[in-house]
């Protein structure tokens, strides 16, 4: 499916959203409290969007973004989504009941930048020991033990 | 002279001196030597490699290179049976425990080769880092350093040539220190 059929399935479906065509594929900002039901439509809909192949999020220090890359293995079309999160507060909902990848991937980013998601069936750390403090991969994290700072 | 070429040249013959004798002739020779020539010449690795270092080893394993053709024979997958634990790759603070225990679990004599940068100052990841060991002598001590981001595999082949050198020197930390009395 071409890029202008995608965007026209997202304007009918999710108003708000905001499209951007500069990178090697379409990406669509949405608001982080729709990506739920946005989620179990792009699955189930013609889209037939069935293959979540990246799942992480980046710290801008004003706020986090959550970025998740999706395509269909029949239609052979790929779409980013970016939801903006809080920072203070970084909730969205899980969409592992959809593409069961996202329970690692969600740990992942659960430990690492702190966001919580909900509903999420297992949200325990994934890597790191259980006494760690702190999410690493914020900008603002700081370790006067083992980092050195350039 | 230099000194690494001293060693060498010192552990280039089987240690001891030929007294000729009609019909044969009888080696005179130390304890010692012969013991740490036979260590020296049958130096198995443990089956250890963290990250891309570990192809690198696993090329010098490989009928290309071969170390087997120095004595490093064959790489043991338990600790229990090697000599010589080459830290190939980076060690992670989680690793840490891990490359501590395997390195306990070693039979004396043992030594250690810490292969590329990652192993001997955390390499790439020495900066802004909250998970690299910077260096795996902060957790076992090292007896030969190889730089480079990942060395040649003829660079691995030198540091374990250079290890068999100071074992039969007798200049390894266990022997100067008098643990290894024999």
């Amino acid at each position: 499916m071409s890029n202008e059929e995608i965007k026209e399935f997202f304007t009918t479906e999710q108003p708000s959203a905001t499209f951007d065509e500069t990178g090697e594929w379409l990406t669509i900002l949405i608001e982080p409290a729709n990506w739920k039901p946005l989620a179990q439509k792009l699955r189930h809909s013609a889209l037939h969007i069935d293959y979540l192949f990246c799942l992480t999020c980046i710290d801008w220090k004003t706020h986090l973004t959550m970025v998740y890359h999706l395509s269909s293995t029949t239609h052979r079309h790929t779409i980013v989504i970016k939801a903006n999160l809080d920072r203070a507060h970084p909730e969205i909902e899980t969409v592992s009941d959809i593409w069961r990848t996202a329970e690692f991937h969600e740990r992942e980013v659960y430990e690492l930048f702190g966001v919580q998601f909900l509903h999420h069936p297992d949200l325990r750390r994934l890597i790191l020991t259980d006494d760690f403090e702190g999410y690493p991969l914020r900008k603002d994290f700081e370790d006067p033990i083992n980092m050195i700072k350039l | 002279m230099e000194l690494k070429e001293q060693i060498a040249q010192n552990n280039a013959d089987f240690p001891g001196e030929i007294h000729q004798t009609p019909g044969g002739g009888i080696v005179v020779s130390s304890f010692n030597d012969l013991i740490n020539w036979a260590r020296s010449n049958s130096l198995w690795p443990l089956t250890f490699a963290t990250s891309c270092c570990g192809i690198e080893m696993m090329s010098v394993a490989s009928s290309k290179y071969d170390f087997s053709r120095f004595g490093f024979e064959v790489a043991r997958a338990t600790p229990r049976q090697a000599y010589v634990i080459i830290i190939a790759g980076t060690i992670v603070n989680k690793m840490g425990p891990v490359l501590k225990r395997l390195y306990d679990q070693m039979a004396d004599p043992k030594y250690v080769i810490a292969m590329g940068a990652c192993a001997i100052s955390g390499g790439p990841f020495f900066y802004n880092t909250y998970s690299v060991v910077k260096g795996a002598d902060h957790i076992i001590p090292v007896d030969v350093y190889i730089p480079g981001c990942p060395p040649r595999p003829e660079a691995l082949l030198h540091a374990l040539i250079s290890l068999q050198e100071k074992i039969k020197s007798g200049l390894t930390r266990e022997q100067i220190q008098g643990d290894l009395k024999v």
